[in-house]
């Protein structure tokens, strides 16, 4: 599990369309939450292949990052890369509504 | 006669007052401090904008910082009102008095993939409350979320739990809601708000705007089932805090001058009594106005304040007419004691006039005031209540001890006609004027129909204008009482 703020940019390996940059918002350590990134993880572990960075951020610790992403539900998962910007909420326990939600192209 | 004690709450709510003009009056010292109001109504009723008004006054009057949390507005509108109540909204946010977090709430379809709460609304709360450690909160308007976000069941629990939440941090809310077709608001928050929920409403009838504000609830405090009309201009909302008051007023027992002398002989010598009613009613060009203006250049000679309030004529007008008779008027407005405010009366519906009125009186104080004429009104009211605005504000006057002097239009010989029968009843001296063609002379009469409280006299006497001024002629005999009035049973009628 990967944390990092939010303003930090590498270069993509890889061209933008095949690499996901996603950002999961939580509060605390909830059970909820903790769900969410497992699913998570799982999701993209079978979809993507490794071409992927999770982000975990906790507004419990940094309450103004909710602005920005215009965060109200928790868990949100924002995909960043690659646009467009796609939001989703919930805990992630619906695989199909994940894929289908971030337009999670699955990569071979 | 013992007047009754007004109800007592058994823990009386403190109280966060709102700073809007009347408003504060009506409700008894403000919302309810701490706790969750919500105020519903229509698109463009005004609830936005009672909001903004608010946190405005709480942060600049009260020293209560304030946190808007706007789902609707967007930034411009809510700069444009917040400028609207003369403060800037960069300044306020600068000098750390009120915040604004703009939540976008974006349509998801198949958004939900699990169980989620709406802690990031709360995190966003909290943060801002924290950082100017706001004691005000507004949520404008709530219901935004109900388009966003799918699962109801949650959507309300996590309400509710917002409610408790702003309720356990003494936060004093307004929360906005959606007027909704068969519930107080679309999606039924009135559930949520168990101390004081505020109904806005706004009417276009016959393209007249009225505005009426009502405390549907307001636990602890005994309110008035009534409607309040307001208005909104330059300087935000004013209530008019008009109620129904039972004939509470004190019967004053000095007497003015008409300014008349012939006419106060008419009424006792003594002319009529402070703070009473007076209508003068009659037929286009019988001299009503200048009967009207005698009466305000006595008041102001005496030294007292008076407000003219002039709904056909502009006030230059007025003042030529008047001056044309000798009467001169321009000297009192130079003095500062007569204040004209002329107004279209088409220009707003009826509840908006009497804001207005109600408005210049509170903030001018006057001892005399003059509607002239009060028939356009009348006829401007659509479908409200006539009779109840008029008994408001006549009631208003006598509270104020304020000596109050009406015009009316008829349209032919019948005093009733115009506004006569809406609102004879709640003047205390009607004095008819008309013309008249006996053997062929024309002249213009004047007498007394009715005065409470007095012996005065009921013959009518000649009126007579000239460029000397304005007098009345010698009792007429030539005709009686009983001819002159158009329907006997008419003047059984009056009162």
């Amino acid at each position: 599990m990967k944390k990092s703020s939010a303003k930090k940019r590498r270069p993509a390996k890889t061209p933008p369309g095949d690499f996901y940059r996603l950002r999961l918002y939580i509060a605390g350590q909830t059970p909820n939450s903790i769900a969410a990134i497992a699913n998570l993880k799982k999701i993209c572990e079978d979809n993507l292949r490794g071409k992927y960075r999770i982000e975990v951020v906790d507004l419990l610790e940094k309450p103004q990052l909710a602005k920005g992403d215009q965060i109200i539900a928790i868990p949100t998962l924002v995909r960043r890369l690659p646009p467009p910007v796609k939001k989703i909420i919930g805990n992630l326990s619906k695989t199909e509504n994940v894929i289908v939600g971030l337009d999670l192209q699955p990569i071979p | 006669m013992p007047r009754a004690r007004p109800k007592v709450a058994r823990r009386p709510l403190a109280k966060a007052p709102t700073g809007i003009q009347g408003l504060d009056e009506v409700t008894g010292g403000g919302l309810p401090k701490g706790r969750v109001t919500l105020v519903c109504g229509s698109a463009g009723c005004g609830k936005s904008l009672l909001a903004m008004e608010f946190l405005v006054h709480g942060a600049v009057r009260y020293g209560e910082p304030g946190v808007c949390m706007d789902f609707e507005e967007t930034e411009e509108k809510l700069r444009a009102n917040v400028a609207s109540l003369g403060f800037d909204l960069r300044d306020l946010a600068r000098s750390k008095k009120l915040l604004v977090d703009y939540v976008a709430v974006e349509r998801h379809e198949i958004a939900e993939t699990g169980e989620y709460n709406l802690e990031g609304l709360f995190i966003r709360l909290g943060h801002a409350v924290k950082a100017i450690k706001a004691k005000r909160v507004v949520l404008d308007s709530i219901e935004a979320l109900f388009s966003g976000l799918t699962d109801s069941t949650i959507l309300r629990a996590e309400l509710r739990r917002l409610f408790q939440w702003l309720e356990e941090r003494k936060l004093t809310a307004i929360v906005t809601g959606e007027a909704g077709e068969h519930t107080l608001t679309r999606h039924g928050l009135e559930e949520y708000i168990a101390d004081c929920v505020i109904a806005l409403d706004h009417r276009v009838t016959e393209q007249l705007s009225t505005r009426r504000l009502r405390i549907v609830k307001y636990r602890g405090t005994s309110h008035g089932t009534d409607e309040y009309p307001f208005l909104i201009d330059r300087e935000g909302i004013s209530v008019v805090p008009l109620t129904s008051l039972a004939l509470a007023h004190k019967a004053l027992t000095d007497r003015v001058s008409t300014g008349i002398p012939a006419l106060d002989e008419m009424l006792e010598g003594k002319g009529f009594f402070r703070g009473s009613s007076v209508l003068v009613s009659g037929t286009s060009g019988t001299g009503k106005s200048s009967v009207a203006a005698k009466f305000v250049s006595a008041a102001c000679a005496r030294g007292e304040d008076c407000l003219y309030f002039a709904f056909e004529e502009s006030p230059s007008q007025i003042l030529r007419n008047m001056s044309s008779v000798g009467l001169d008027l321009e000297r009192w407005v130079k003095r500062r004691l007569l204040y004209f405010h002329a107004m279209r009366p088409t220009s707003t519906g009826l509840e908006g006039h009497l804001a207005a009125i109600h408005k210049l009186i509170a903030k001018l104080r006057p001892k005399v005031v003059v509607i002239d004429p009060i028939t356009n009104l009348v006829s401007a009211s659509g479908a409200y209540d006539v009779k109840s605005m008029l008994t408001r504000l006549v009631d208003f006057l006598k509270v104020e001890q304020i000596t109050s002097m009406f015009t009316n239009l008829a349209w032919s010989g019948d005093p009733q006609q115009g506004a006569g029968s809406a609102v004879s009843s709640l003047m205390d001296t009607w004095i008819v004027l008309r013309d008249s063609k006996p053997n062929g002379r024309p002249r213009r009469e004047l007498y007394v129909l009715k005065s409470r409280g007095m012996a005065h006299s009921r013959e009518p006497r000649e009126l007579i204008v000239s460029k000397r001024g304005i007098e009345l002629g010698m009792v007429l005999t030539d005709h009686t009482l009983a001819s002159t009035v158009a329907d006997p049973s008419a003047a059984a009628k009056v009162k």
